[in-house]
């Protein structure tokens, strides 16, 4: 296995983590109806605990990705966490959040009252798609940022990764086209939180009701995606030369997609399972449009992340210093982690099986009015 | 105060905070997993609702476990930047693995466990409350193959083309994850999670007995609270000895602040309190011989010959020869393209001296001897707590046996008063362990003030603040919830004890 080899098959699965964590975020669109305001209290209490059984997949998702990124490509770590401050920590607050507010929810001595609690899942319903997707929107704004390894030399100035400005990630605001794939990411969560809520509660209205937002989320949703995919077929990208460096190149992230048919080809597809589930969910009678728009988005997700890391592009780009820029070449672990790690990788398959295994057990009955009026254990 | 000092402090919170809940998690899991076997062999509703209740605990205190353990792996990047590239080849490993074999374990059956009791089998449902607490010990196991390597960094080579701490190969893989430092720090602290459950569980049934109620259940919680607690004390102390001997051979400095060592020697003394001391019981605990070398913190500071005879050179000297490296690697990083020759005979400097490059950060030789005070009262806390534990899990267990602890209020009282002091002996063991091995965050290579991100000291404190009042208010809403759930009490089928 080459050092090349293991550095792609490792963004492969950077890739993989990363569209899983966004198809996964339906439990952030589903909260996002919890301020649906035609569901009574017992409804949204139904939605509470449909999203309440899958939580800790979607963050224990997003645990694997920053972990797997720290081991596979630290100097992104090192690099964007330390220096996109403010935006890592926003994340973290809400998830943070959202952790306790489900065993909290529903307790009498809770101090924030249900509404509380409701309103964090909330914020963190927003927030966490739009922060993801504005920060994976960076990977072709470029952020400012500087690298430069000699530093650690130098005792009063040792930080190798420096940020350019003091509002640590939050300038990214300031950058429309990023902006636009966090607000793509809201739209297109809440939308496969709507189609997961149908496919796991029987409930009629509920269920209109989804099918509802579903029709009227898809319009913002496509005209938004589309808006952030012309501009970016349009723009100018961060080329690596084969030597390692850094060029702009008009037209870039056109070139990785024509240049790499088998890219294109699973663009469209993604696309199309995503519209398809879509359909599924506002105009048949079928509830199951969740699996064909959950395994589009994955589909999209890592295509998004092959066009910023592959054909020699700089995956995190330095606007303010284009050589500083992270490659997958320059940022990766050493070989021998590469190699540990991928043969850990082999063990994900079966991970995935206990997890299909442990979903379909529990998911054999829908959630119903009874048992959340009933005893049984809930949240 | 500067941002190494606030990283440092928001870093030691949030470690400190999530080690409040990690050990009762693991220690509530055993608990509750044995209390549902006996349910599933025997299929006696009591020991179901029995188990049902500590689950409920449970839940509570694993979600606030959660929610800190995420910031502890987001703090790794946003705090420590410099950490996360000049370590992340080895530190970021163990990490991902730790999520990929342990966390969806974890999330996966506790889901099944908290909602499955009518929706899959009672032995589906077993094996689900023991997994979840099973991927729990997991976890633990892979979080300290990262934390073990910071005290003991085997198994890696500096490569000054990267300027990281690299793996020096794939079989270096193996020395890191059977580091020793890891193995004994995986049994200290999980049997150190089974004191707690069982203190904790022993506590709450003691106190139902106070008060008159659910006789049966608190009887029974005791006895399977209080082995479990009992079996915790024996390993934490077996795992605590070999702690001991590994501080010795791996982090001297931290086995002579613990014991306020100042000036060390052969047949060094172990100081039970200051003035009261036991002969030659340092070097013997220290190196299992009466007669062992113990350095102190001057000697340590001065150079001295260990136990291999083997000459360890003093501070100074490993601050010149540090000093050396990173000018050498300054010099490599400058001439390797221009001039080949000149660049490798750098290279050859820095790996004559690389090995103390850490010590060329540091401005004093003070700088390596850690708040002496403060280690050397948490490691007391720490064994003298530890011992009263053992002895009160020892006197439940076997008076609980003798169905004669429901008549003994000092005991029953004693055992409450247990449940805040296993958390200080728990947090005291941490501040050894943390505060003993600074200024290093990877001992000898990484020092804490180049280890930082670049951020102001304004950003860090704000962060803190957040942290500490969300923190706080976390804490204060599961106390509260705990206590409610402890009041309202099991949900027991209707027996004749409990009419």
């Amino acid at each position: 296995m080459s050092y090349t080899f293991l550095q792609n098959y490792w963004w492969v699965l950077i890739s993989l983590l990363g569209g899983l964590l966004v198809a996964l975020m339906f439990v952030q669109g589903a909260n996002l109806h919890l301020g649906n305001r035609t569901l009574d209290d017992t409804q949204k209490r139904m939605i509470l605990n449909s999203t309440g059984r899958k939580w800790e997949l979607t963050f224990t998702t997003l645990v694997t990705f920053g972990g797997a990124f720290f081991a596979s490509f630290p100097l992104f770590y090192s690099t964007s966490f330390g220096g996109a401050y403010w935006v890592w920590v926003l994340l973290l607050i809400t998830f943070v959040f959202q952790a306790v507010s489900y065993e909290f929810q529903h307790k009498k001595e809770n101090l924030l009252g249900v509404k509380g609690f409701r309103i964090a899942l909330m914020v963190n319903g927003f927030l966490a798609p739009f922060l993801v997707g504005t920060a994976v929107g960076t990977f072709f704004t470029g952020s400012d940022f500087k690298v430069d390894k000699l530093s650690i030399v130098d005792p009063t100035n040792p930080v190798i990764s420096t940020w350019g400005n003091t509002w640590h990630g939050l300038e990214a605001l300031g950058q429309p086209h990023a902006v636009l794939l966090g607000i793509t990411l809201v739209f297109l969560t809440s939308i496969l939180g709507a189609l997961y809520i149908m496919s796991n509660i029987d409930d009629d209205r509920i269920l209109s009701q989804m099918r509802r937002t579903v029709k009227i989320a898809a319009i913002p949703f496509l005209a938004v995606f589309l808006t952030w995919l012309v501009i970016l077929l349009l723009r100018k990208g961060y080329a690596v030369s084969p030597e390692g460096t850094v060029s702009l190149e008009s037209g870039k992230y056109l070139h990785n997609l024509l240049s790499q048919p088998w890219l294109l080809t699973m663009t469209l597809v993604g696309v199309v399972l995503v519209l398809w589930g879509i359909y599924q969910g506002a105009f048949s009678k079928s509830r199951r449009g969740i699996w064909p728009a959950g395994i589009g988005t994955v589909l999209v997700v890592m295509a998004v992340f092959f066009l910023a890391g592959f054909n020699g592009t700089a995956y995190y780009p330095s606007c303010t210093d284009l050589q500083s820029s992270l490659t997958l070449a320059n940022s990766s672990s050493s070989i021998f982690t590469l190699k540990v790690m991928s043969w850990v990788s082999l063990l994900i398959p079966f991970v995935v099986a206990y997890i299909a295994f442990a979903w379909r057990a529990m998911d054999k009955k829908k959630i119903t009015k009874e048992e959340i009026i009933g005893k049984e254990n809930k949240y | 105060m500067d941002v190494v000092i606030w990283s440092r402090i928001q870093f030691a919170m949030t470690a400190a905070y999530h080690w409040l809940f990690v050990p009762l998690t693991l220690g509530l899991a055993l608990v509750m997993a044995i209390m549902e076997t006996i349910y599933v062999v025997k299929k006696d509703e009591f020991w179901k609702k029995a188990a049902q209740f500590w689950i409920k605990l449970f839940a509570v205190n694993f979600a606030v476990g959660i929610a800190t353990g995420i910031i502890l792996e987001f703090e790794f990047g946003t705090n420590w930047s410099n950490y996360s590239w000049f370590v992340g080849d080895m530190f970021g490993a163990p990490l991902a693995i730790e999520g990929i074999l342990a966390f969806f374990m974890e999330a996966t059956f506790f889901a099944v466990m908290f909602f499955g009791w009518n929706k899959v089998s009672p032995k589906f449902h077993l094996a689900s409350t023991w997994l979840t607490g099973i991927g729990a010990t997991i976890s633990a196991y892979w979080i300290l193959v990262a934390n073990g390597w910071m005290q003991n960094p085997v198994g890696t080579t500096f490569n000054p083309d990267t300027v990281r701490s690299e793996m020096a190969s794939a079989q270096a893989f193996w020395e890191v994850i059977s580091n020793p430092v890891a193995v004994s720090k995986f049994f200290h602290s999980v049997s150190s999670g089974w004191v707690t459950g069982g203190v904790f569980v022993v506590g709450v049934s003691a106190w139902y007995l106070l008060k008159g109620r659910e006789k049966k259940f608190a009887m029974k919680s005791i006895l399977v609270g209080g082995i479990v607690g009992l079996v915790g004390s024996g390993a934490v102390m077996l795992s605590g000895d070999s702690s001991g001997v590994h501080a010795a051979e791996f982090q001297p400095m931290k086995l002579a602040a613990a014991e306020g060592l100042r000036d060390g020697g052969r047949g060094a003394a172990f100081t039970i309190v200051p003035g009261v001391k036991i002969p030659k019981m340092l070097s013997f605990l220290a190196t299992h011989d009466f007669n062992g070398y113990v350095p102190g913190i001057n000697d340590i500071l001065k150079g001295y010959t260990d136990n291999d005879g083997n000459v360890v050179p003093s501070v100074q000297q490993k601050m010149a020869m540090g000093r050396t490296a990173l000018d050498a690697l300054a010099k490599y990083r400058e001439l390797k393209d221009s001039d080949p020759v000149s660049a490798a005979a750098a290279r050859k400097i820095l790996d004559e001296n690389v090995q103390y490059m850490g010590y060329g950060h540091l401005s004093k030789p003070e700088d390596v001897v850690p708040p002496v005070g403060v280690v050397f009262w948490a490691f007391r806390f720490m064994i003298g707590i530890g011992m009263l534990l053992a002895l009160v899990m020892l006197l439940s267990v076997w008076f609980a046996w003798k169905e004669k602890i429901g008549g003994m209020k000092w005991l029953l009282w004693l055992t409450i008063i247990c449940i805040p002091l296993v958390y200080i002996c728990g947090q005291s063991g941490w501040v050894v362990a943390e505060v003993g091995r600074q200024p290093w965050t990877i001992q000898g290579l990484l020092p804490v003030n180049v280890a930082i991100s670049s951020l102001s000291v304004g950003a860090v404190k704000t962060t803190f603040f957040i942290f500490l009042a969300v923190f706080a208010l976390f804490l204060a809403i599961e106390i509260r919830i705990l206590i409610g759930a402890i009041r309202k009490g099991p949900e027991l089928p209707v027996e004749p004890q409990n009419a």
